[in-house]
C-alpha cells in the first residue's frame, strides 16, 4: 500500500531519522498558524496526493509569509493534482503539509527497494537528485548505483563507500552518511517496507542530510505484525469501490471498460481481460473472487460488479478447483435473483461440478448465456457490449 | 520418469489438522499421495483420518519416518517460520501453498534455502503434480492426464486452463508446477526448466508467466542457449494498469518495468513459442512440436 508524505515521515521519524519540522493542515487558517510557528523565512506547500512528480503539476510551492501559506493552501485545497503518476484524471488534493524551508547546498537521490530476481536489498543511488529515477536510467543509465545487499548479513561499510564515492560527497559527511544508510535499511525491514524512496535527499549549507521528500509503499502482507497500517489507508486516495471489496475479502480493481469481470484467480482474471480485450471489448475491472469463494461472497462480487455503472455486461469466469463450479453457479443464481439482475451474464464454468453448475443455471429460470471456454464466453461478452 | 515427485515420493504435511491442510490432505489421498505423516503443534501422538501419524514439529516426524517432500498449509504469520523447520530438517522437497508472506520473511527464507539440499516450491501457488502418479498441493486432480508436456507457472487457475487444454488435445503431462505469484518464491521458472531438458519423458515445456519481475526474460534466455525441447510461452496482464498490484503480489508493473509486452518481445526473441491468448495454449504446443 502507498502512504502519504507525511506518513512516511512520520515513520523516518520512528526510525531516528531526522527530517525538517512540519504540519499537516487541512485549511488555510490551519496553514498561516503552522508557518508562523514555523518562524522560518520561507514554508513550503506541499499538497498530500499518492502521487510523485508533485512539484512540477504545482503541488509544491514556496511561501514567503504567513499570508502567502495561507492563499497558496486554499488554491491547493480541491484541485485536481495532474501528475506524471497520476493518470490523466489526477487526484484531488485534500491536505497539505506546511514545511519549513531548508538551505539547499546539494540534491541527490535514495531509494531502497526489494531486488526480486537477487532476493537482496538494494540501495539506488544518484547525485542527480530531483529528478525522476526512470527518465535518469533512460537517458544516462551510467549515474545510478545500485548496492545490494544481503539480509543476513546487513549494511557492512565498504556498501556504504561504494555509494558515497559514487555520490562524490564531502569527507565530512562520510560518518553521518554512513548513519543514515544504516537508520534507512533498518527502518525498512522494521516497518515491512517493500519502497522507500527519498528524491531529493539534500546536503544542507551546514552539511546535514535531510530527506527533502519521501515515499513508502508498505507490504500489505505484513499488515498483521503492523496495525498502524490501518490507520494509514485514506479513503479519499482510494476508489471507493476497490475499499468496498477490500472490506469483505475481495480483490477489486477498477478499469476504463464495460464488461465486468468475476473470475477465480489472478492469473486467471488477468488472462480474461487480455482475451476480452482481444475480441475488441474492454474489461470494467479485475476482480478475483479467490480459492475460498462461497455464495455470500460471490454475491457479494456480484453487487460490487453491479456498482460501476459503466458495466454493461458481465463475463463470469470460473475454473473450479478449489472453488466447486456449482456453489459458484449457486452464487450467481442467488445474487441474481436477490438484485433482480437485467444486465447479461455469460458465464464459462469448467472444473469441478461443472456439469451441476450448468444444470442448475440452464434450470434456474434467468437467462444466463454459457460459453463453451474462456475464447468463447470472451466473444460472446464481447458481441453484447460491441452489438 | 518426471521431475521432483512421482508415485513413491512419500509426504510430509505441516498443519495437517488446519482447515486447508486436512481438506487437501483428503484430496490427495484420493489422488494416490503417499502421505506418510503430519506436524501440527501440541497435536503431537494423534492420528489424521485414523491412518496418518501426527507429530509436534517435523524432526520428530523425521527421525520416525523417511520423507522425501513436505507440503506446508500454516497460516502465513508463521508460514516463513515452517519452511525454515524443513530446510533445517533437510527435506528434500519443500512445497508452501500459503499465501500472503511478509517478503522480508521470504528474504529470510531464500537466505536458509541457500547451500541447503533443499528445492523449494512457492509460497502462494497450487504446488506440484505428477499426472496418475502423485499430486501434492491444491490443483483439480481430474484434469490431469499423463502424457509428455510439462507446465511451468506463476498462476494457479491459469494453470489449470492450460493444463485441461493439454489433456482434451491428447498431449497429457508429465510434471505441473506453479511456482507461486509472490515477488520472492523459493524457486524460478530456470530451476525447473533445467530439470524439464533433462527429463526423458517430457517433449516439450508450457510457460505461464505474468506481468512484473523478470524471470520469465531469465528463463527464456535459457530456453535460447541450452533447450532443444520446445518452449511455449503465454503471458498474463496485457491489460493491466501500471502501478496496481494485480491480485498476486508478484503481479505489478512498477516504473514501466515487468510489462507483458516486454516480456514477450524477449521470449519471442530468444525462441519461446509465443501463445497470443489463454485459449490456445495447447494449439500453441502442438505446432511447436511439429516444428521441433
Amino acid at each position: 500500500m502507498d502512504i502519504h508524505e507525511y506518513q512516511a515521515k512520520e515513520l523516518l521519524t520512528k526510525n531516528n531519522v531526522k527530517i525538517l519540522r512540519s504540519t499537516l493542515c487541512h485549511s488555510g487558517d490551519e496553514a498561516y498558524n503552522a508557518a508562523i510557528s514555523l518562524n522560518t523565512p520561507v514554508v513550503v506547500v506541499k499538497a498530500q496526493v499518492h502521487a510523485g512528480g508533485r512539484g512540477k503539476a504545482g503541488g509544491v510551492k514556496i511561501a514567503k509569509t504567513p499570508d502567502e501559506a495561507k492563499n497558496i493552501t486554499e488554491q491547493m485545497l480541491g484541485m485536481t493534482l495532474v501528475t506524471a503518476q497520476t493518470g490523466k484524471d489526477g487526484k484531488v488534493v485534500h491536505k497539505v503539509l506546511i514545511e519549513e524551508g531548508a538551505d539547499i547546498k546539494k540534491e541527490l537521490y535514495l531509494s531502497v527497494t526489494i531486488d526480486r530476481r537477487t532476493s537482496n536489498i538494494a540501495f539506488v543511488v544518484s547525485a542527480e537528485g530531483g529528478m525522476e529515477i526512470e527518465e535518469i536510467s533512460q537517458k544516462s543509465p551510467e549515474k545510478i548505483l545500485t548496492v545490494l545487499i544481503n539480509p543476513s548479513n546487513g549494511v557492512k561499510s565498504y556498501h556504504v563507500l561504494k555509494m558515497f564515492l559514487f555520490l562524490g560527497l564531502d569527507k565530512a559527511v562520510y560518518n553521518e552518511f554512513t548513519n543514515f544508510v544504516t537508520l534507512l535499511y533498518n527502518a525498512f525491514l522494521a516497518e515491512d517496507m517493500s519502497m522507500l524512496e527519498i528524491n531529493p535527499l539534500i546536503v544542507t549549507g551546514g552539511g546535514n542530510l535531510i530527506p527533502l521528500d519521501a515515499k513508502i509503499a508498505l507490504d500489505d502482507n505484513a499488515s498483521f505484525r503492523h496495525p498502524y497500517y490501518n490507520d494509514f489507508i485514506d479513503e479519499d486516495e482510494e476508489d471507493p469501490l476497490e475499499t468496498k471489496a477490500k472490506s469483505v475479502g475481495l480483490n477489486y480493481i477498477r478499469l476504463n471498460g464495460n464488461v465486468g469481470c468475476m473470475v477465480n484467480g489472478a492469473g486467471l482474471a488477468m488472462a480474461t481481460m487480455d482475451t476480452i480485450k482481444e475480441f475488441g471489448a474492454a474489461p470494467a475491472n479485475f476482480l478475483d473472487v479467490g480459492g475460498t469463494a462461497d455464495s455470500k461472497r460471490v454475491e457479494t462480487a456480484f453487487n460490487i460488479l453491479l456498482s460501476d455503472k459503466n458495466v454493461k455486461a458481465i463475463f463470469i469466469n470460473i475454473f473450479g478447483g478449489i472453488v466447486k463450479c456449482d456453489m459458484v453457479a449457486d452464487g450467481v443464481i442467488t445474487a441474481a435473483k436477490n438484485i433482480g439482475l437485467e444486465l447479461p451474464v455469460v458465464i464459462r464454468l469448467e472444473g469441478t461440478n461443472a456439469d451441476k453448475a450448468s444444470e442448475l443455471l440452464e434450470t434456474s429460470g434467468l437467462n444466463f448465456i454459457v460459453g463453451d471456454s474462456l475464447a468463447d464466453g470472451a466473444r460472446k461478452v464481447s458481441k453484447i457490449v460491441n452489438g | 520418469m518426471s521431475i521432483l515427485i512421482n508415485k513413491k515420493t512419500s509426504v510430509l504435511v505441516q498443519g495437517i489438522t488446519g482447515k486447508e491442510g486436512s481438506f487437501h490432505t483428503l484430496k490427495c489421498l484420493e489422488y494416490g499421495t503417499k502421505i506418510v505423516a503430519g506436524v501440527t503443534p501440541f497435536k503431537g501422538g494423534s492420528l489424521f483420518n485414523d491412518a496418518i501419524p501426527v507429530f509436534n514439529t517435523v524432526a520428530e516426524a523425521k527421525s520416525n519416518i523417511k520423507i522425501d517432500a513436505t507440503v506446508i498449509f500454516v497460516p502465513a504469520v508463521f508460514a516463513s517460520s515452517s519452511v525454515i523447520e524443513a530446510i533445517e530438517s533437510e527435506i528434500p522437497l519443500i512445497v508452501c501453498i500459503t499465501e500472503g508472506i511478509p517478503t522480508i520473511d521470504m528474504m529470510s527464507v531464500k537466505s536458509a534455502l541457500r547451500g541447503s539440499g533443499s528445492v523449494m516450491i512457492g509460497p502462494n501457488c497450487p504446488g506440484i503434480i505428477t499426472a496418475d502418479e502423485c499430486k501434492i498441493g491444491i490443483m483439480p486432480g481430474f484434469i490431469h492426464k499423463k502424457g509428455k508436456i510439462a507446465v511451468l507457472s506463476r498462476s494457479g487457475t491459469l494453470t489449470y486452463e492450460a493444463v485441461n487444454q493439454l489433456t482434451n488435445a491428447g498431449l497429457g503431462e508429465t510434471t505441473c508446477i506453479g511456482i507461486g505469484g509472490d515477488p520472492i518464491i523459493g524457486s524460478s521458472f530456470l530451476t525447473f526448466l533445467k530439470m524439464f531438458e533433462n527429463d526423458p519423458e517430457t517433449e516439450g515445456v508450457v510457460l505461464i508467466g505474468e506481468i512484473g519481475g523478470t524471470q520469465e526474460e531469465e528463463a527464456s534466455e535459457y530456453v535460447k542457449n541450452y533447450m532443444k525441447k520446445p518452449v511455449v510461452g503465454f503471458i498474463a496482464g496485457k491489460t493491466a494498469p501500471e502501478g496496481k498490484r494485480m491480485g498476486h503480489a508478484g503481479a505489478i508493473i512498477s516504473g514501466g518495468k515487468g510489462t507483458a509486452s516486454e516480456k514477450l518481445k524477449i521470449m519471442e526473441k530468444n525462441g519461446v513459442h509465443i501463445a497470443e491468448n489463454p485459449s490456445v495454449i495447447a494449439e500453441t504446443m502442438i505446432k511447436a512440436l511439429k516444428k521441433h
